[in-house]
């Protein structure tokens, strides 16, 4: 019986995945409308618990992806990859009031180029402080400071070791993380109210992982103007990481 | 048709990542360049383009709200799938960084969303969207 079930949900993955996470959905629903009385989000429980889930899964397999890597839940992988992440940001552009989103383009780009300079800064000191002081290091670590995919895709063009690129790695990981569940909490602090806030947010804070799941934790409506914004950010890291912010450091540090 | 509406988001989709991968071949990194970004910007264009021509009826909308009303759910399972492990094994090094990072835009971003100029007259909110399937999420 138990195997049968397995089998039908291992090989329907997707539908497994469909049904698994609006189970959590509804857990965390509930758990924001009885035990939080609607002040904490259902959305940013939900994204907490699929936090605890992938901590779980990678635990119990050793694999990266988290809860994807139990055969069980293999659907995960596909339903939260980025090939539907990316479909499903592009699809609230069709929310985007054209006017509210023109009158924060300068602002948008301001942010954007702040939001790559200003963590890259902090991720190279603080490897110069913790020993790692040679140039391409305190680049490559710099740039995982930014998102964890500028941070590998920089290390393999300046040619960084392995450990310096899973720690670079680890950086943008925890900083996405850090993203996801601080938003909703900081809300108020960052000034997250308007579309033209949310496109600094999205600037500034990098990661559209985090950017998409904090927005979504705070309120649904700013998702759109926020990951507008922060899917150039990669692509600007990737740009930047290994050539000027990389001749930076060498004329800094030799 | 309901497709109809999916299969413009779709192709508004592959569009912007073609674009993007373009924009980064031209420049010299091996990565996409705002790929989603330009999508999003296609699809605001082809919703203005479409409504103002009037070829855009409600059904074809809701093909591409429903994928806009599962981004939630889509943005959990990513979550679910994120390599926590390694990220709480980075040690203090990638702790501090990101912390740091983080810290620092959080107060850059506070600085600059106080400078937004509010109307002295209280505006009606603005409508953000009008996704009928995004009700429950208000």
């Amino acid at each position: 019986m138990i195997e049968i079930l397995q089998k039908a949900a291992a090989q329907n993955g997707l539908v497994t995945a469909f049904a698994a996470v609006g189970l959590v959905m509804l857990l965390s629903m509930q758990i924001s409308k009885h035990l939080t009385m609607g002040r904490v989000h259902g959305s940013a429980i939900a994204i907490v618990i699929g936090l605890v889930l992938a901590y779980w899964g990678g635990i119990s397999t050793g694999g990266h992806k988290g809860l994807a890597d139990l055969s069980l839940f293999g659907g995960i992988g596909l339903m939260g990859g980025a090939m539907l992440r990316d479909f499903a940001i592009v699809a609230t552009a069709f929310e985007v009031q054209a006017t509210e989103a023109r009158k924060a383009g300068m602002v948008g780009v301001v942010a954007l180029l702040l939001g790559t300079v200003l963590p890259f800064v902090v991720g190279a000191s603080v490897a110069w402080s913790m020993g790692y002081s040679d140039a391409v290091s305190m680049t490559t670590i710099g740039a995982g400071a930014v998102t964890y995919i500028v941070g590998p895709v920089t290390g393999a063009a300046i040619g960084a070791s392995s450990d310096v690129m899973a720690l670079s790695i680890a950086t943008g990981l925890v900083k996405a993380i850090m993203v996801m569940i601080g938003t909703p909490i900081a809300a108020k602090f960052l000034g997250l109210k308007t579309p033209r806030s949310a496109m600094v947010f999205g600037g500034l804070a990098g990661t559209v992982s985090g950017v998409s799941a904090g927005l979504a934790a705070t309120d649904r409506k700013l998702v759109p103007y926020g990951a507008l914004v922060a899917t150039f950010h990669t692509g600007l890291g990737c740009l930047m990481g290994p050539s000027i912010l990389y001749f930076a450091v060498k004329a800094l540090v030799g | 048709m309901i497709i109809y509406g999916t299969a413009l988001l779709a192709v508004c989709h592959l569009l912007g990542i073609f674009l993007g991968d373009l924009l980064g071949h031209a420049l010299g990194v091996k990565t996409n360049v705002g790929g989603v970004g330009i999508a999003m910007l296609l699809l605001i264009f082809a919703r203005l383009y479409m409504a103002k021509k009037d070829i855009l009826p409600k059904l074809t909308e809701l093909g591409v709200e429903y994928w806009g009303a599962m981004y939630i759910p889509v943005v959990v399972a990513m979550a679910a799938q994120q390599d926590v492990v390694a990220a709480l094994r980075g040690g203090p090094v990638a702790l501090l960084s990101a912390l740091g990072a983080v810290a620092l835009c959080a107060c850059v971003i506070a600085v600059i969303n106080r400078t937004e100029h509010r109307p002295a007259t209280v505006e009606p909110a603005p409508v953000l969207h009008d996704n009928p399937l995004l009700l429950d999420v208000e």
